[in-house]
């Protein structure tokens, strides 16, 4: 257990050279620092976690939830926020959404936790955030979503539907020579907001390029779908140049290997998609899915000290079998941001950290260089393309030249 | 010569309190749990989750008619329950959508998630819900409507049972991939969110969510008496007798079809009242509570209350959901285990539930205290067969 | 929508359709067959049924992984005992659940309903805590991946190919076994009269825990199989239960006959539905339409002359 915390202290202070110098809690009285209420102690301060832990959603949380507990480890092991160390409290949201509002409530008004580390679905988000804006509390969202949201007590750890979309259809645009699209979604906001932004992408910004781009379908299928034959036959008889697909969950997993044993494998076509990480694949199994796409903003083969050092972390921590993909980086990226704004905020207040995470910056961040936006509650960050790889990793094969602006209300394609 | 005297005046009353004959006792302790000591012991924000597990067995009184009394398993209960939530969400989220809250949309004047998919006008379906009195007596309305439409066919066709168990069970599937299916006008996996006010009355206030429980608490009440009447009556003596033998009540010359619908729908009103309860304590409304898993959620409610008793029925939901809060805040991994060995337990220990550990058990021991007549020994719960 | 098409592929089209259509009946069937052979058997209703299925896709993934990391030499022909050990598994578990519950609760059918769920939520939260909460993967061996194509437009999946087998193979196993061994004759005379096979000398205890657990071992084989096409995962079996169990209602409760025939009415249904509509829509218009053929046929379409 020792050696442990050391090895974890030994990374985390790597993490953090130069961005932080050890703070101590005499400077920072908790009169100060907490003028609203919340459970800051002269020596810890108790932020919440927020996750499906059981229920059909603990496939996908489990990453979240581990991420955020070694992120606060590291931090812990540097000496905490403002010289207090973090307490958790975990709660379970169970895959059920009015749970997940019960328990933020019990959270918030309750346990007075400083923050709220959690959710994962767009549901169990907009279940939660009215009880978020009342009471005033602040969540870290770590999913990739659908955007048309900026409220002042949510900061969108994952990148909203324009950065990962706009990007990778330009992308596929450009190299693949993708005139026709096939958009497939799961049926609920996500992929249904994704879906018309890249509808709107294709037929109006693509098409002024080529008067040959044109959407040749567009099918959702229920949240645990297993039989995706009929679909795969719809496929083949339009013969689009690239699938587009935001399938989640365990329909994933049908959706890969009935594609595979259908004859649909990357020799004959492509596939974007915006859903899949290293997690899924480790479901799906590398071998269904090689050499289509997938547009992120991270994927665990990223070549830099920064994320080498946090992969190893995380596999010391939870197992050399362990995968991280996109959305469990950004949960990682939460405790992080959330130390950073406090301590540039000098004060654990919600008013205070709303008003102070404008501009907030992370430059060791496993993916690169991440800043909150001035205006929004999102980050910049860079889209990257990776190509599936046998073994359920990505070979990154494009990088956006710049850090993409969030834009969770995006003109033009409402 | 002592005993005597004791027994002659005080021993009437406790007699009849202790019988089983008279339901006084049960609503009265009922009652000083529901209207003083949970609103004195608890915070408001206990008392506001208190006042969504009532909401439950609202659902779970409907189930111990339908069930217990006249041995009709539904697995659909969350479909009647998630009609009157929807429709008072409906409601709630038309009050919340007025031009100038949603002017950033590019049509102001609909719910956000209608916008969000593409939907510019308000559906024709929708209308109705602009007014309160339209939208109450749908609440009442509509549940009974659509379960006399789903189940005369099946009853009047003699399914029963365990067919009829898994054709609810399907039809909340059903409407689960409808509401989900639809995602412009139901407002799809996310439901209907952010609902603010009443009529002007913001629900969210602490205050309001006081009111809101009694009220909750006044109509349960008002769901148990009514119920009990309906007991009481020779309908309800009809159903028991058919649940047992229902042979011999269709050659005794009663359809059986109209008894069955009647019970059914009455069942699917109760829940359909407590789902919209439900949303104006909670705030919103979501399709996981028109799940397979809600609605047999339900029956545990209801079987660890008691099957055959009405009051017991609150009391399962309102344990159960304690029990469920109180351990998934320290162990929810075990909680599962605890759960699903309630059902084995319930089924194979106490076919009657907590109501039957009362009136085999404690109120005997009560009465042998009280050095009352033991009355006859209750009867075995009738087990039941296809 | 076809006007934009050539024959030939409308007709491929047609027959990778019809096959899709058939390894639904298939899975459909794999699904039902063991929920039939218990309620045929003792009138009991088994909720945990799905969880049985699961049980047969992770013993398979946990041999692929064994395989892979110990003996990859052998990846290609694991699948001869992965599958009997699927069989095992869930024969094994069913055998215990059968002595410890079930067998306290026949002729009580909406009790072993609620019985079943709670041990349903047991087994997911076990499936959970000692195997993982997330999705398992079966490494296949290369032979049943891919697809057979007979012209250059049709697609055959393999392991549709293998699924129909396994599924001929159960049925006219189950047949046969049922009609022409001792075992199944018990069987066969338990359900029909339990009190006089009992009179006459048959074990029904045995004959009946003997039952639940070929029920369970078939469902584990099925489950194995479900690996090619689908997630394993704790809550993965969730997805099939109401489908397995409107197919036997459909079916008639108690009719293998009845079993394969409405699981090819609900295939071809929603093959049919799924290719015109979106999946949702899909899936309300499929039941709502099992609905009205139930209250037609309220019996459903092939029940069982044998009462009970």
């Amino acid at each position: 257990m020792k050696l442990k915390s050391n090895k974890l202290y030994k990374i985390a202070s790597l993490l953090a050279m130069g961005v932080t110098s050890l703070l101590h809690a005499e400077e920072y009285p908790t009169a100060e620092v907490n003028t609203t209420g919340l459970a800051v102690t002269d020596d810890t301060v108790t932020v919440g976690q927020l996750h499906s832990i059981t229920g059909t959603m603990a496939i996908s949380e489990t990453g979240s939830v581990e991420a955020e507990r070694l992120a606060i480890e590291q931090i812990n092991a540097m000496g905490g926020v403002l010289g207090r160390q973090i307490k958790v409290i975990q709660e379970d949201g169970a895959s059920d959404w009015p749970t997940f509002a019960e328990k933020s409530k019990k959270l918030i008004i309750q346990d007075k936790v400083a923050c709220v580390f959690g959710c994962w679905t767009s549901a169990s988000r907009k279940a939660v955030l009215p009880i978020f804006e009342k009471e005033n509390n602040m969540l870290y969202y770590p999913t990739f979503y659908e955007g048309l949201e900026d409220s002042k007590n949510v900061i969108y750890t994952g990148q909203e539907a324009t950065q990962q979309i706009i990007y990778g259809l330009d992308w596929a645009y450009e190299t693949l020579g993708t005139r026709t699209f096939y958009l497939i979604g799961s049926d609920y906001i996500w992929p249904r907001t994704s879906m018309k932004i890249a509808r709107n992408h294709i037929e109006r910004v693509l098409k002024a390029k080529d008067p040959k781009c044109k959407v040749v379908g567009e099918e959702y299928y229920p949240l645990g779908h297993t039989n995706f034959r009929s679909l795969i036959n719809k496929v083949k008889l339009k013969k689009p140049d690239l699938m587009f697909t935001a399938v989640v969950g365990g329909s994933n997993v049908a959706w890969y290997k009935q594609l595979t044993s259908a004859g649909v494998t990357s020799d004959k076509y492509n596939m974007l998609t915006i859903s899949t990480t290293e997690d899924e694949v480790l479901g799906i199994g590398g071998e269904n899915c090689e050499g289509f796409y997938s547009s992120m903003k991270y994927f665990q083969s990223i070549d830099t000290e920064d994320n080498k050092a946090f992969v190893k972390a995380f596999k010391e921590r939870w197992g050399e079998d362990s995968v991280v993909g996109d959305v469990t980086q950004a949960a990682y990226l939460g405790p992080w941001l959330w130390k950073k704004t406090v301590e540039k905020a000098g004060s654990f207040d919600i008013d205070k950290i709303a008003a102070a995470s404008s501009g907030i910056e992370f430059s060791n961040a496993p993916e690169g260089y991440v800043r909150i936006h001035d205006t929004n509650h999102h980050l910049w960050s860079k889209s990257k393309i990776g190509k599936f790889l046998k073994n359920g990793q990505f070979e990154i094969v494009s990088t956006s030249d710049e850090l993409i602006e969030p834009n969770p209300y995006p003109e033009g394609y409402q | 010569m002592t005993t005597n005297s004791l027994k002659q005046p005080g021993g009437g009353l406790l007699d009849r309190l202790f019988s089983g004959r008279s339901s006084i006792l049960s609503y009265t302790v009922l009652a000083i749990i529901l209207f003083l000591v949970l609103p004195n012991l608890l915070s408001a924000f206990r008392l506001n989750m208190a006042g969504k597990y009532l909401c439950y067995a609202f659902a779970c009184i409907g189930l111990v008619l339908c069930w217990g009394h006249a041995g009709i398993l539904s697995l659909g209960q969350g479909l009647f329950f998630g009609i009157g939530g929807y429709s008072m969400a409906m409601f709630l989220k038309l009050e919340a959508s007025d031009p100038e809250s949603t002017s950033i949309q590019s049509t102001p004047g609909i719910p956000d998630f209608m916008d969000w998919n593409q939907v510019t006008e308000l559906p024709w379906f929708w209308y109705p819900y602009k007014s309160f009195p339209l939208t109450v007596a749908l609440i009442l309305t509509l549940p009974v409507i659509i379960s006399c439409i789903l189940c005369f066919f099946y009853f009047k066709g003699r399914v029963t049972g365990v067919v009829f168990a898994i054709i609810t069970q399907s039809m909340v599937a059903c409407s689960w991939y409808f509401i989900v299916g639809n995602q412009g006008y139901f407002g799809g996996i996310n439901g209907i969110t952010d609902l603010k006010t009443l009529n002007g009355w913001d629900i969210r206030t602490e205050s309001a969510q006081k009111i809101l429980y009694f009220v909750t608490c006044i109509c349960l009440f008002g769901c148990l008496f009514l119920s009990k009447w309906v007991l009481s009556t020779r309908l309800g003596r009809v159903l028991a007798a058919q649940r047992d033998k229902e042979e011999r009540v269709r050659f005794s010359g009663y359809n059986l079809t109209s008894f069955r619908v009647f019970i059914f729908a009455f069942a699917a009103l109760l829940a359909s009242i407590g789902g919209a309860l439900f949303t104006l304590q909670v705030g919103f409304m979501s399709p996981n509570l028109i799940g397979v898993v809600p609605s047999i959620d339900l029956i545990i409610y209801t079987a660890v209350g008691g099957r055959l008793c009405t009051v017991g029925a609150v009391y399962g939901a309102l344990l159960i959901n304690t029990a469920k809060t109180m351990f998934s805040e320290a162990y929810p991994t075990v909680w599962v285990f605890i759960y699903g060995a309630l059902f084995i337990l319930i089924v194979l220990a106490l076919p009657k539930g907590l109501a039957g550990v009362w009136t085999d058990h404690v109120r005997l021991w009560i009465r042998s205290l009280l050095k009352l007549d033991s009355p006859a020994k209750p009867k075995k719960i009738k087990s039941q067969t296809t | 929508m076809f006007a934009e098409y050539s024959f030939e592929e409308i007709k491929s089209i047609l027959i990778m359709q019809s096959f899709g259509g058939l390894s639904l009946l298939c899975i459909y069937v794999l699904m039902g067959l063991g929920l039939y052979v218990v309620f045929g058997q003792m009138g009991v209703i088994n909720m945990a049924h799905a969880e049985f299925l699961v049980i047969g896709s992770y013993t398979m993934c946990l041999a692929s992984k064994f395989v892979v990391d110990h003996m990859p030499t052998f990846i290609n022909h694991y699948l001869w005992i992965a599958i009997p050990l699927s069989f095992g598994v869930a024969f094994l578990v069913g055998w215990i659940v059968e002595w410890l519950l079930i067998s306290r609760l026949y002729k009580r059918p909406l009790d072993t309903l609620l019985a079943t769920w709670g041990l349903s939520l047991i087994m997911q939260q076990c499936f959970r805590t000692f195997i993982g909460a997330r999705e398992m993967s079966a490494t296949l061996p290369d032979w049943l991946m891919g697809s057979w194509a007979p012209t250059d437009t049709i697609d055959i999946p393999i392991n549709g190919l293998v699924i129909l087998a396994t599924t001929i193979i159960l049925t006219t196993g189950l047949v046969i076994f049922t009609r022409k061994t001792r075992w199944g004759l018990r069987m066969r005379s338990t359900s029909q009269n339990r009190d006089m096979s009992q009179a006459l000398g048959i074990n029904t205890k045995v004959t009946d825990r003997f039952t639940f657990a070929l029920a369970c071992g078939i469902s584990g084989i099925g489950g194995a199989f479900l690996t090619t096409v689908a997630s394993t995962s704790p809550t993965a079996g969730t997805a099939y239960i109401v489908d397995a169990f409107l197919v036997l209602v459909l079916g008639g409760l108690g009719s293998l006959f009845g079993l394969v025939i409405s699981a090819g009415f609900l295939a071809l249904l929603s093959s049919i539905l799924e290719f015109f509509m979106t999946g949702s829509m899909a899936k309300v218009w499929l039941y709502l339409i099992i609905f009205i053929v139930l209250a037609k046929f309220t019996k459903g379409l092939f029940s069982s002359k044998v009462r009970t």
